[in-house]
């Protein structure tokens, strides 16, 4: 789950990370109160969940709150690659003699968490990693063990000089991993680490990501989870139990198994057509799910065409044949409809779908094709 | 023989009252795998359809000889199922749950990795020893007993290229499903190394999706140590990057882990990826009839090394590499001498079997 700046930095605050004061406004007016408020020159931020904020100018510098309303006006509504800004982040400016970058991830290959620091901050990290990668350090941590001090120090020594900078340093990286680990975080970032002109380290910027599949243990967290309009299907089918992600092309597919999905869209394209989402229903096969899944797909214009593609194994056949033949007869899909069903109770499924009337299909090669040139005629 | 599980593996069930643990035990059962136990916190002393059930998986070992488990607890009981069956001296854990936090699984790795004990999973639909043994939730019937290991992330496209296979009269000797998180206990380089050193396999299908570097791992891994034929298949080139593609471990990040990376890694080792999952089976159906083509080969040159010499160069024609040997005259010693070599590489120096 991707969460904003300014949630990220409220947690980072949790964890006795510096960051600099600030509020969240969802109007150009709220915007000036708060930097009157604060009573010093302030930086609007807008906050969308995608990196190259500063580059589209969604980050400005504001000298009075007059400032900070015109530039709060101009950011809210902004689209920053497809997203809508609909609140910024007032805070504070802080005076900057130095950025650096500190983030964490897991390296899945090494199965550790890795830390890595450049004294190169305030950038895009990814292109240090790709023209300078001598400048990013890392360390890998041993999970077990956790981080030692000597570890963070390590760290900070190959950023700072000054050992008071340094010794501010080294505590903000054992306060990051204590974050990444304990809030089940997938990722943490601080970019940029400032040190300000009277020597203070600071956390100017924040990014967190959250392990969807740590949240049960963070209900605070849940409430963290800010959908955009365009992002609604997406969490309407994650409630139901489903997987879901819109694509902008014309065959609605509906699959057991990730792994299955993600083939049969390949599939889908390698015939011709192209996919109008993925969707996976799955490891259960109640009946409601099929009917949310179908809402769903229909709900998108693009679509001329939809596929299931079920392989029962504790999936049963039968069941997503009964949900199948229950959406049709709710939602009388005016776009063909066609389904593969094989394995687990396959016999009885294909009864249903012939009693309800629709469209069978062997294999998965065929019911894909089968999909594509329905959709040629719809 | 087989690969991580076979005639030997004695399973013991956690979480073997609940909706999911109950139904398959009962379809491991009738598949014919020794299910000798079952645990459940709470339920010792009880039974299912004849399979004792105890309190903890330390009783469950002592009394009944259990030596790998498979766990169908809910997520937030699953790492500590998976310590509580690592501690109890069980030696194969196939964790069928799905939803087990990253972090947690990276501490996980690193204790059995001490420990020696191998995972598979979490999130995985287990592994099966066709016409031996099924430890986890995949349909038995679609297999066949052969000789392709198959090793994949997915579980219902692994049924798929399964069933492909045994249509085509194709049996397998292990299917693996590693799983679909970021963080799992087995990976594709463990299966290759086990299935390089089975005896029953012949070759390998190799089934990845995008995210992570696994596929890229594995190719390198290939490259070095596997001598039998390796087919390869990816799951994910239409996938937009930055999604979670269902499984928590794809997803495309930062513009690495796509498919097209992960099909050029694999061909530049010389793996054939196939373009539609029915496609594996036509390249595994290749890859045999070349190996089996060559080895029927081998065995003609063997016997006509040993007659009179013109009659050797005569049925050697179409083999350069062993015509050489023929033209020197070697003696049936000398032919063999092609043999260690290849022995040595197939042995790979990281072979033991702790990880």
């Amino acid at each position: 789950m991707k969460i904003h700046e300014y949630q990220a930095k409220e947690i980072f605050a949790s964890f006795g990370i510096p960051v600099p004061k600030g509020k969240i406004a969802f109007s150009a007016d709220e915007a000036r109160n708060l930097a009157a408020e604060i009573g010093k020159p302030v930086v609007v931020k807008a906050q969308v969940h995608i990196g190259g904020r500063g580059k589209a100018g969604g980050i400005k510098y504001c000298a009075t709150p007059d400032e900070a309303y015109s530039n709060a006006e101009n950011i809210i509504g902004m689209n920053i690659k497809g997203l809508i800004v609909r609140k910024v982040l007032v805070t504070e400016a802080t005076d900057i003699s130095h950025e650096a970058y500190v983030g964490i991830i897991v390296d899945r290959s090494a199965k550790k968490p890795v830390i890595m620091v450049s004294a190169e901050g305030g950038i895009d990290i990814e292109e240090v990693a790709a023209k300078t990668p001598e400048k990013i350090h890392k360390l890998h941590v041993d999970p077990i063990l956790g981080i030692k001090s000597y570890q963070a120090r390590q760290l900070a020594y190959k950023v700072y000089s000054d050992p008071e900078t340094a010794k501010q340093a080294a505590g903000i990286i054992l306060k990051l991993y204590r974050c990444f680990m304990e809030a089940d975080a997938s990722l943490v970032e601080i970019n940029p680490l400032v040190t300000t002109p009277s020597g203070k380290v600071v956390a100017l910027d924040a990014k967190v990501n959250l392990d969807d599949n740590g949240l049960y243990r963070h209900p605070d967290y849940e409430k963290l989870r800010d959908v955009a309009p365009q992002e609604e299907s997406e969490n309407e089918a994650r409630e139901a139990g489903l997987s879901f992600v819109g694509l902008s092309g014309n065959i609605g597919c509906v699959v057991n198994g990730a792994g299955l999905a993600m083939a049969t869209m390949d599939l889908v394209k390698h015939y011709g057509g192209e996919p109008a989402n993925f969707l996976d229903i799955g490891g259960s096969s109640n009946p409601d799910k099929v009917v949310t899944a179908m809402r769903i797909i229909l709900r998108d214009p693009n679509v001329k065409a939809i596929l299931f593609n079920i392989f029962g194994g504790i999936t049963r056949c039968d069941d997503v044949a009964n949900g199948i033949a229950k959406a049709v007869s709710e939602f009388r899909p005016s776009v063909p409809i066609v389904v593969r069903l094989t394995g687990t109770n396959e016999t009885e499924g294909r009864a249903i779908l012939a009693e309800a009337q629709i469209q069978g299909a062997e294999t998965m090669v065929e019911v894909v094709t089968k999909a594509i040139a329905l959709a040629g005629v719809a | 023989m087989g690969i991580f599980v076979d005639k030997k593996t004695r399973v013991v069930v956690q979480g073997i009252t609940g909706r999911d643990g109950s139904f398959h035990a009962r379809q491991m059962k009738e598949y014919g795998t020794a299910v000798v136990a079952g645990v459940t916190p709470g339920k010792g002393g009880t039974g299912l359809e004849g399979i004792p059930i105890f309190n903890t998986v330390a009783e469950a070992v002592e009394k009944t000889k259990a030596n790998t488990s498979v766990i169908y607890v809910p997520a937030s009981a699953a790492v500590d199922a998976i310590y509580e069956a690592a501690d109890a001296g069980i030696q194969v854990i196939v964790c069928i749950s799905e939803g087990v936090p990253a972090n947690d699984m990276l501490k996980v790795y690193n204790y059995l990795k001490i420990k020696g004990v191998r995972l598979i999973g979490p999130n995985s639909p287990g592994v099966i020893t066709p016409g031996v043994t099924k430890v986890g939730i995949m349909p038995g019937q679609i297999h066949k007993k052969g000789s392709v290991g198959v090793v994949s992330r997915s579980g219902t496209l692994t049924y798929e290229i399964v069933y492909n296979l045994t249509a085509r009269k194709i049996g397998q000797s292990t299917c693996i499903g590693i799983g679909g998180d970021p963080i799992i206990g087995t990976n594709f380089i463990d299966c290759l190394k086990e299935f390089q050193d089975d005896p029953q396999t012949e070759a390998i299908a190799l089934i990845g999706e995008i995210g992570g570097s696994d596929e890229e791992d594995a190719a390198a891994f290939i490259k070095k140590y596997v001598t039998k034929p390796v087919v390869g298949f990816i799951a994910g080139l239409t996938a937009p990057a930055d999604k979670r593609m269902g499984h928590a471990g794809a997803i495309i990040s930062g513009g690495t882990g796509t498919a097209p990376e992960k099909i050029k890694a694999f061909e530049a080792v010389g793996v054939p990826v196939a373009k539609t999952p029915a496609e594996v089976a036509d390249l595994v159906e290749k890859k045999l009839a070349a190996l089996y083509k060559k080895k029927a080969a081998k065995k003609a040159v063997k016997k006509t090394i040993t007659k009179p010499r013109p009659a050797a160069k005569k049925s050697v024609k179409a083999k350069s590499s062993v015509k050489k040997v023929v033209k020197k005259a070697a003696p049936v010693k000398k032919a063999k001498a092609t043999k260690p070599a290849k022995v040595k590489k197939s042995k790979p120096k990281v072979r033991s079997k702790k990880r």
